[in-house]
């Protein structure tokens, strides 16, 4: 019901700013859409992503800088315990040698592994599909790292610098893709799909999945997508055409 | 007869050495921990690949070893066997402090072991992590109560009522131990309903033969003895739990080879692993079967002491190795993420991942060791925990 409201006020809310754009920029429609800190996130979205591998270049890291330069995952060059929320995954088929890349990150599940086996629950899912650690709860057992299909999360191995406020991350805690909570919340797409439409290939889109009228969903309904590991049935956020 | 039991009086300064020793390993174990935890776990071997290491396999052998330790007890009170009564007092004893050593070396491995109390007080109910919280803890507390039952003349009567309990406990404890690893989907070695009942008879083996292993040098600090014939059914029931260990292991892997899906992993454990492939048939197959079981059953006469300590250490090695290919190999083979494609990338997908135990890990999983035998010792000095008489003529001493 509060959702519903919601909806209807900000519906008004944009429609009175579109009135006022006319003579005070396009920056205040912006404002407008976006959502007050009070108000909550709705189960009526779910916040997804559609990767299209055949504009994915092999060769194109954007995304990947995008994100690192958002949540400054600045490296201590120990590849091996540095933590990386997106990284690109190139394939080769076995038979057929075709050669295809794709960006691979939390995939964002609906019933997602790392969320079961979280014992203090840090590992959680929003109303609007967007899987997060907390990290005050988290008490670095790893255990989510160990169960998620995706290799997505990364274990924070020595002490950091330089943090963004709006992405905090600390020592010896789990951390994953966020899907740019932060710049959702303000309506705006994550930081890798705008690296991608900008410097990559536009490979990535950013939308509702729950809109019929989003232009990922017209997409996803126009033509075929998979998931990875779709055999779990884990549904989900992420989904990915050509491959 | 009733037994009567004792606390350690004599051997005072041999006692005090292994306290000492034990003492200074715990130490030593707690530094590594700390220094893993101010400066962050890339000092371990431990990378974002392979995210348990050697502590988890020393945390998870002690509190299989626990839950193993108390079957001793079990004989006793639940199958009627009573010439274990008089040693259910320490296989009691020792279970409980066998899992606070494990516990102890899980929660200093944490990211953030300051947040234990966040452990304690925020449960996700689906998580077999929350489940075991409560299934350890509880098992100290059931092993407790079980302790008084048969401390206290008074409440010997709640002592088959208790053990029964106890062993249930342990079942489940063991089950929910096995679990962690078994109902995990998105390892190739892992995610088989079969591990539950491989670590059940797993912890049926470690804990005999710690219990044989402690109760041997405890017994000789305290004056007590333990006899050979009691020893020879123990190490002969050890037996027939590594045969039946060798049965499920051979079903899990002939499940796996079965299935197309799993050839990879198989092929990886069995044949081209390296170091993994060789503690497998080495360490877990011949030190930690065939050998034992060649060992106890193709002895004609009585098995002799140095044999039974010897088939002691060889399952103590096989657990480990058993243990270290399990947890360790598991994760260290590539997650398939797209079946029938070669994949690479920066996070090392599509290659079998690095991972060398850092000496902090070693430390640490020897300190928890440590510590379990250091309250082993404490409490038989302060409660009479040893039997004090002799039960068979032919004694080891």
């Amino acid at each position: 019901m509060t959702a519903e409201i919601n909806a209807k006020r900000r519906r008004l809310i944009k429609g009175a700013a579109a009135v006022a754009g006319l003579g005070s920029g396009l920056q205040l429609v912006e404002l407008a859409l976006a959502k007050s800190d009070e108000e909550a996130v709705s189960a009526l979205q779910r916040w997804g992503l559609l990767i299209d591998s055949s504009k994915c270049a092999t060769n194109c890291t954007a995304c990947v800088s995008g994100c690192n330069e958002e949540h400054n995952l600045e490296g201590f060059d120990r590849p091996e315990t540095d933590a990386q929320w997106i990284r690109k995954l190139d394939l080769t088929d076995q038979q057929t040698q075709h050669v295809s890349s794709l960006p691979m990150l939390c995939q964002h599940c609906e019933n997602p592994p790392c969320v079961d086996v979280c014992p203090t629950g840090a590992s959680f899912k929003r109303d609007d599909g967007i899987v997060l650690v907390d990290k005050h709860t988290c008490i670095g057992c790893r255990y989510c790292v160990i169960a998620c299909p995706y290799k997505a999360r990364s274990f924070v191995h020595e002490s950091l610098h330089n943090q963004k406020s709006y992405s905090p991350r600390g020592k010896g805690t789990v951390e994953s893709c966020t899907l740019c909570v932060h710049r959702v919340d303000k309506d705006l797409s994550p930081a890798c799909v705008e690296a991608c439409n900008t410097k990559g290939n536009g490979a990535m889109m950013f939308g509702d999945l729950n809109d019929a009228d989003s232009e990922i969903a017209k997409q996803m309904k126009a033509a075929p997508s998979r998931q990875v590991r779709e055999d779990l049935g884990l549904n989900t956020g992420v989904r990915y055409q050509n491959i | 007869m009733s037994t009567q039991f004792k606390t350690i009086k004599q051997g005072q300064k041999t006692y005090w050495l292994w306290v000492g020793v034990l003492g200074l390993i715990a130490l030593v174990g707690y530094g590594a921990a700390h220094h893993m935890e101010t400066e962050g776990h890339w000092v371990s071997g431990m990378n974002n690949q392979v995210v348990w290491g050697l502590p988890h396999v020393f945390a998870i052998f002690l509190i299989l070893a626990a839950s193993g330790a108390l079957n001793i007890a079990s004989l006793s009170s639940v199958f009627t066997k009573l010439e274990y009564k008089p040693w259910a007092r320490l296989s009691a004893l020792l279970a409980i402090c066998l899992l606070i050593g494990g516990l102890v070396i899980l929660v200093l491995d944490l990211g953030r072991p300051e947040r234990l109390i966040v452990a304690m007080t925020h449960y996700n109910f689906k998580s077999i992590f929350a489940w075991n919280i409560f299934l350890y803890t509880g098992f100290v507390l059931v092993a407790v109560v079980y302790l008084c039952t048969m401390f206290e003349r008074s409440l010997n009567k709640w002592t088959p009522a208790s053990g029964l309990f106890a062993f249930i406990w342990r079942f489940v404890l063991t089950a929910g131990t096995g679990s962690i690893f078994g109902f995990i989907v998105a390892r190739q070695f892992f995610d088989a309903a079969i591990m539950v009942p491989i670590f059940i008879v797993l912890s049926l083996i470690v804990g005999k033969a710690m219990f044989i292993l402690t109760s041997l040098v405890v017994t000789r600090l305290g004056g007590s003895y333990i006899s050979l014939s009691l020893l020879n059914r123990l190490i002969k029931l050890l037996g027939l739990f590594v045969a039946a260990e060798l049965f499920l292991v051979a079903v899990f892997h002939f499940t796996n080879l079965y299935a197309t899906e799993h050839h990879g992993v198989e092929h990886f454990i069995l044949l081209s692993g390296g170091g993994y492939t060789l503690l497998f048939w080495i360490g877990q197959m011949i030190a930690g079967g065939f050998l034992p079981l060649y060992l106890i059953f193709g002895a004609k006469r009585e098995i002799n002491l140095a044999r039974i300590i010897l088939v002691c250490c060889l399952v103590v090695i096989g657990a480990l190795s058993q243990l270290y290919v399990t947890i360790i190999g598991g994760q260290a083979y590539p997650q398939v993420l797209f079946p029938g494609k070669d994949v690479s990338s920066t996070f090392y997908d599509g290659v079998v991942a690095h991972y060398s135990p850092a000496l902090p890990e070693l430390l640490l999983g020897l300190g928890g060791i440590s510590l379990s035998l250091l309250l082993v010792f404490f409490a038989i000095r302060i409660l009479p925990f040893l039997p004090d008489q002799r039960f068979t003529s032919q004694s080891t001493s």
